[in-house]
């Protein structure tokens, strides 16, 4: 079961920030196919939010195929984000952090290692599509 | 979708003062609404009128789809708290509690019981020497047990602090997700409304500025940025909600159904504290209009 939280300064919605949420936790493995979502007036009550927020982002969810709601049960992931490439992860992330420990060497600070990751992170996007 | 609060016209003035004046609105069923405008914007007066509480000076206001307090069954339908959570100080909470089973039809004695209990409120205490937080709990667990189609509050949390607030609002909100229930709040804090509410409405100088669905109203309005130029050169379906200018540079807040095309505007997305101030910005140009709810 995972727990939602709602960053006043993220700029997202809350709707928004509970679908992102999901989306991780199953892109990281955190949430399972079968794992049960925590319920609508569970959500509204810990979070102190409106149920219409949460049930609009569990339909969401559901749209994108990745929930399926079993009235009276609750509702329950259906499909992981998280495929083969999760075993990548690690490998990946020493890779990173070596190239981060580079960068700072170099003479980069915070900023401008955000941007270039960013740009480059663009550029490489628009190259695969 | 069914309508809980339609006003025609509405308007309520004091001596010589018109603390509400030309309220067209028509609020949907099923939904939590903030209500949000500076002080003395005639937010409470809505609510009051919406009670029944206050008679309209002109116009007219409906309720659960009869005029309010109109008869037992009028009352019944509706619950209020007022600003600053009132209760019976001498009375204690299970006093209350009794008071509320012999008043009202519907009373829902097992729910008011088992929320005190969660509470952690003492039923022999009087009400006078509770926390603000407990007190503002207590009436917030008698507005609900008498299971209303419409629970209207004024300024709810606007004295508690952070924690007895997060409390409060648990407790609202938990009760929407159970009960089927319409819920009309006014609040200034932003942060409150953008967490609870799916409905807002503007009032601003005694009149509706906007009114409309919460995520709809932020999807519509976007800020422009761009050289200098007169707000009139915008293209019709663009209202401006407000305008500001330096020697060189535009910033206009407008609303529009329509993605905006031209490219000599630098696009940004607004969020709900924007779009309260814009339209509470009295400097704007197009702010007296009553009439926008969002018709869905």
């Amino acid at each position: 079961m995972i727990e939602f939280h709602l960053n006043g300064r993220s700029g997202l919605s809350p709707y928004q920030q509970l679908v992102q949420q999901v989306r991780h936790a199953l892109r990281l493995g955190l949430l399972k196919e079968g794992d049960r979502l925590p319920t609508v007036k569970d959500v509204a009550s810990q979070l102190a939010i409106n149920p219409n927020t949460v049930l609009k982002a569990y339909r969401e969810l559901e749209h994108k195929g990745l929930v399926a709601a079993r009235p009276g049960v609750g509702t329950f992931v259906t499909r992981t984000l998280a495929d083969k490439s999760l075993s990548a992860h690690g490998p990946l992330r020493k890779e990173l952090e070596r190239w981060l420990t580079k960068a700072r060497l170099a003479g980069l600070d915070e900023e401008s290692i955000e941007a270039l990751f960013l740009s480059t992170f663009r550029g490489a996007g628009e190259e695969v599509a | 979708m069914s309508t809980v609060i339609r006003a025609r016209g509405l308007g309520k003035k004091y001596r010589q003062r018109w603390a509400l004046q030309d309220c067209e609105l028509e609020l949907p069923a099923g939904r939590v609404i903030g209500l949000v405008g500076p002080n003395g914007a005639g937010k409470s007066t809505l609510l009051n009128l919406a009670a029944g509480l206050l008679a309209p000076s002109s116009g007219s206001i409906e309720v659960c789809g009869g005029p309010p307090a109109a008869d037992v069954a009028q009352l019944a339908r509706v619950g209020f708290v007022a600003q600053d959570t009132p209760t019976y100080g001498r009375l204690s909470v299970a006093d209350h509690l009794t008071l509320g089973r012999r008043l009202n039809p519907g009373w829902d004695d097992a729910v008011a019981r088992e929320r005190i209990d969660r509470l952690g409120l003492d039923p022999k205490q009087r009400a006078g020497t509770l926390s603000g937080g407990q007190r503002a709990q207590l009436a917030l667990t008698m507005a609900l047990a008498k299971r209303p189609e419409l629970l209207i509050l004024d300024e709810p949390v606007a004295s508690l602090d952070p924690l007895a607030r997060r409390e409060f609002m648990q407790l609202l909100m938990e009760a929407v997700a159970e009960q089927e229930l319409s819920v009309v709040l006014s609040s200034h804090l932003v942060s409150d409304v953008e967490r609870a509410c799916d409905y807002l409405v503007v009032l601003v100088d005694s009149r509706v500025q906007v009114a409309g669905d919460l995520d709809e109203l932020i999807a519509t309005h976007h800020r422009l940025v761009g050289a200098r130029r007169d707000p009139a050169t915008l293209p019709g379906s663009q209202q401006v909600i407000s305008a500001s200018h330096t020697d060189r540079q535009t910033t206009l807040l407008v609303r529009t159904q329509e993605p905006i095309l031209d490219p000599s505007w630098s696009v940004d997305g607004i969020n709900l504290e924007d779009l309260v101030l814009a339209y509470m910005d009295k400097s704007a140009p197009v702010v007296r209009r009553p009439r926008l709810e969002v018709q869905r």
